[in-house]
């Protein structure tokens, strides 16, 4: 084991300086290139955990230099220490030393972007005032001089406080080394001059200083001084003298009147960005690239809409298509271990916990692995390209025209990964009502967990045909991710017209230049999904395929196994040869239909098929059903299991097995009608313990899961109650 | 909108134009302020969705889009494009 793994202990736990020689805060605007940069220099040696009481992913990696462990937090992208959501609120607690657990960062590495001076000097003229020892990487320095941008280093520096700056292309690794021993050696290197842009605020809150007895320092009494009273600023000042709040009052009225100090603050520190600008960076006409040119023609609002049409087709048919020969592969692989294990073992409890439980339901999650991979590939190089943020932009109108806005946008197409991480990343949307809006909305995004399950159906009863570029179960496909668009967008419009009635929304947003993604970052962001899914399927999959298979297993009928007897020696007298084979198969098959249908799965299924007979679901599909309301994708598994032991075993995929289930009289379960149904239930119900959860704790009540899942549970099954209906009629 | 009030809205594609001053009283603003839509910053309108909203500006050299309800918050002096 490396040295680095020593390290790697729940996050929550950190204290960071046993571990550790030192602690950085990596900090920068959104899209400057800071996880990149963080990616590069810590590459897997990294820890992804939460801030104590909120949901901020926290991210933690280590430098190893010489025999210096650094560590290094890539703190939230922020604009300003003017904090106005919970990300830009952890950034200022990380960097003040204020969060639980964890003490002031030993120095700063900020992340400027060379092609965004502009917005990236107005934050590093906070952080250098901050006087911790900083070091600063000067990022996108090959785009910036394709753009005809020129900076003047030393003049930067200079303006800064003599903090030193780097320039590094984090997509090549150019300049890293330089970067990686300044941040090994930042500790004890001296912080920078205190520029004092603001010297009136600076006056003011070093009378506040005193006055809270020094227990506050400058930067936290200027903070207080513009942002006022915020809920956290009113904890900060809490266990200071009564004087000290009326104080504050009086000072911010003398210094800003009835000015919005954000406002004041905005227009005194970008006069100073305006000024500092003009002496260290001289722009040339920029150079044509095809960047500029890409990003020109998509600007337009008719190509750009059609072309995020169309990299949406193009992502689904891909998970379709091109995964298929792997699926097929692992699906072969799955049948024939298990084929091995069950001749080896041979009959008997055991045998079948291996073969039909485990391999047979953790094998029938783990082959949607590759749609998976394919899925979250894109996901990531769409939003490392920058492109996810312009799909915010022109989706906008739209959007609010059922009263959200772009940001929504983002949550939604995370969601058709996993609602979970979607559900995060509404925080970025500063409204709420259009952010709760936004959450009722993306659990019907078709999610991962979803797929499996339209893969399954889809694969067994929709033919393979070819229309147009498509194939027909493609475009199905395609319908059943329209069709949870559409659902997730009336139920937006719906709670904003009733329940959340209120004002538009407000919407801005940074729109990155189009980037090629850089492969380690891809790789890297890649390989975490992959193992939350196969830890998944791992532990909850694997353990919900045991249950389940005993369930179905037990208890065992000894008078069913006395008929098996009889009824093979009856066979004996009359039949011989490969017609006394077939017969013995077709007794077993029946005595182990029979052995489930009498077992605790089978009794659960016929208990609730009134519920469910109605939407044409025999008691197999029901028990499956009710299997997978804590995670979903346990529906395949349970399937797997359930079929694995029944009398259509003998064919050998588990979509054969569905289409060879038939009703006591013969008619088959699977119609057409009932699997448009199974499929609509799938599209809406909410069959997932995290996701109710996420919700609770991202709307900080029970109300709102609680009726997402009556919602979406309702609308599932009028949905497949109608379907199968009005088709079967 | 009175009719010498010259916005960011009023801008055509293509054209630039210098904050002259910025109507505050929107929160909203505000935190488009502390993106550097202040006074004396030079726009560009780049592009729009389809329908002309929302907007997307050039802000040295970065694009920021904007609805157009709140490009009409900032005043601006139109710039000759000549260059």
């Amino acid at each position: 084991m490396t040295k680095a793994s020593e390290i790697r202990i729940p996050a929550n736990r950190i204290t960071v300086k046993r571990h550790a020689d030192a602690s950085i805060a990596v900090v920068g605007n959104p899209n400057s290139g800071k996880s990149t940069l963080f990616n590069r220099l810590t590459g897997l040696r990294q820890r992804i955990g939460n801030y104590p009481g909120v949901t901020v992913e926290r991210h933690t990696g280590t430098l190893k230099l010489g025999d210096k462990l650094t560590e290094l937090v890539d703190l939230p992208g922020t604009h300003s220490l003017s904090a106005h959501s919970t990300e830009e609120q952890i950034v200022v607690d990380a960097i003040l030393g204020r969060l639980q657990g964890s003490d002031a960062p030993d120095g700063i590495l900020a992340v400027l972007d060379a092609t965004n001076l502009y917005q990236g000097l107005f934050l590093l003229q906070q952080l250098v005032d901050l006087q911790l020892p900083m070091v600063v990487a000067l990022t996108m320095t090959d785009a910036a001089e394709k753009s005809g941008i020129d900076i003047d280093i030393d003049m930067l520096s200079e303006a800064l406080g003599g903090v030193r700056l780097y320039r590094v292309v984090a997509t090549t690794g150019a300049g890293l080394g330089k970067l990686r021993t300044a941040i090994t050696e930042l500790p004890d290197s001296p912080p920078p001059q205190r520029i004092s842009v603001w010297s009136e605020l600076t006056d003011v809150a070093k009378r506040l200083r005193r006055l809270s007895d020094d227990k506050l320092n400058l930067t936290e009494c200027e903070r207080l001084l513009v942002d006022g009273m915020t809920d956290r600023n009113a904890t900060v000042t809490a266990g200071l003298n009564d004087g000290f709040v009326a104080e504050l009052r009086t000072m911010r009225e003398q210094l800003f009147g009835d000015d919005p100090p954000i406002a004041t603050e905005a227009r005194i520190r970008y006069s100073w960005v305006q000024e500092t600008l003009a002496k260290a960076q001289r722009s040339t006409p920029p150079f044509q690239s095809w960047r500029t040119q890409v990003t020109g023609f998509l600007n337009r609002p008719v190509p750009g809409t059609v072309g995020l049409f169309l990299v949406m087709a193009v992502v689904f048919q891909a998970v379709f298509a091109w995964a298929t020969p792997v699926m097929n592969g692992i699906d072969f692989a799955t049948g024939a271990l298990g084929a091995v294990v069950s001749a080896s073992l041979g009959d008997g409890a055991f045998s079948s916990l291996i073969a039909d439980g485990i391999i047979a339901g953790v094998g029938s999650v783990i082959v949607f692995l590759p749609q998976i991979l394919i899925l979250f590939l894109f996901i990531i190089l769409l939003e490392d390209s920058g492109y996810l943020a312009r799909a915010a932009y022109l989706m906008d109108r739209a959007m609010r025209s059922v009263g959200l806005s772009g940001q929504s946008i983002i949550p939604m197409i995370s969601s058709f990964a996993c609602a979970v991480p979607g559900i995060m990343a509404t925080r970025v949307i500063p409204n709420r009502r259009d952010r709760i809006a936004t959450i009722l909305a993306a659990p019907f995004m078709t999610c991962s967990a979803r797929l499996p399950v339209y893969a399954l159906l889809i694969a067994a009863f929709v033919p393979s045909q070819r229309i147009g570029f498509m194939n027909l179960q493609g475009l199905v496909l395609f319908g059943l991710y329209m069709f949870g668009i559409v659902m997730g967008i009336l139920t937006a419009l719906l709670i904003r017209k009733t329940a959340l009635r209120g004002p538009k929304p407000p919407f801005a947003l940074m729109l990155p230049e189009f980037r090629r993604p850089n492969l380690q970052t891809v790789l890297i962001q890649l390989l975490g999904r992959v193992k939350v899914f196969l830890n998944r399927a791992g532990t909850v999959i694997f353990t919900v395929a045991v249950v389940v298979w005993a369930l179905a297993y037990y208890p065992r009928s000894d008078l069913i196994g006395s008929e098996v007897v009889q009824q093979r020696q009856a066979a004996a007298y009359t039949l011989s040869g490969a017609e006394l084979a077939a017969q013995y198969e077709n007794i077993d098959h029946l005595a182990s239909a029979a052995q489930l249908e009498q077992s605790w799965l089978g009794r659960a299924g016929h208990f609730v098929e009134p519920v469910f007979a109605p939407l044409g679901w025999d008691w197999r599909v029901s028990a499956a059903v009710i299997a997978g309301f804590p995670a979903r994708e346990v529906v395949i598994a349970v399937l797997g299991t359930v079929y694995a032991v029944g009398d259509e075993a003998d064919e050998d995929t588990l979509s054969g097995r569905l289409k060879a289930s038939t009703w006591a009289d013969g008619r088959p379960v699977f119609t057409l009608p009932m699997v448009i149904g199974l499929l609509i239930f799938y599209a809406c119900c909410l069959q997932c313990a995290a996701t109710l959860a996420v919700i609770r704790r991202e709307t900080n009540s029970w109300g709102w899961p609680v009726f997402a899942w009556v919602y979406m549970t309702t609308i599932g099954y009028v949905g497949a109650l109608l379907a199968f209906q009005i088709g079967s009629a | 909108m009175e009719i010498n009030t010259y916005t960011l809205a009023s801008l055509k594609r293509g054209q630039k134009g210098v904050i002259k001053s910025v109507d505050t009283s929107d929160p909203q603003v505000q935190r488009l302020m502390v993106l550097g839509l202040v006074e004396g910053a030079e726009l560009e309108y780049a592009s729009a969705a389809i329908g002309g909203d929302p907007i997307e500006f050039r802000l040295f050299g970065c694009g920021i889009s904007l609805r157009r309800e709140q490009a009409r918050s900032f005043q601006v002096a139109p710039v000759a494009t000549g260059d």
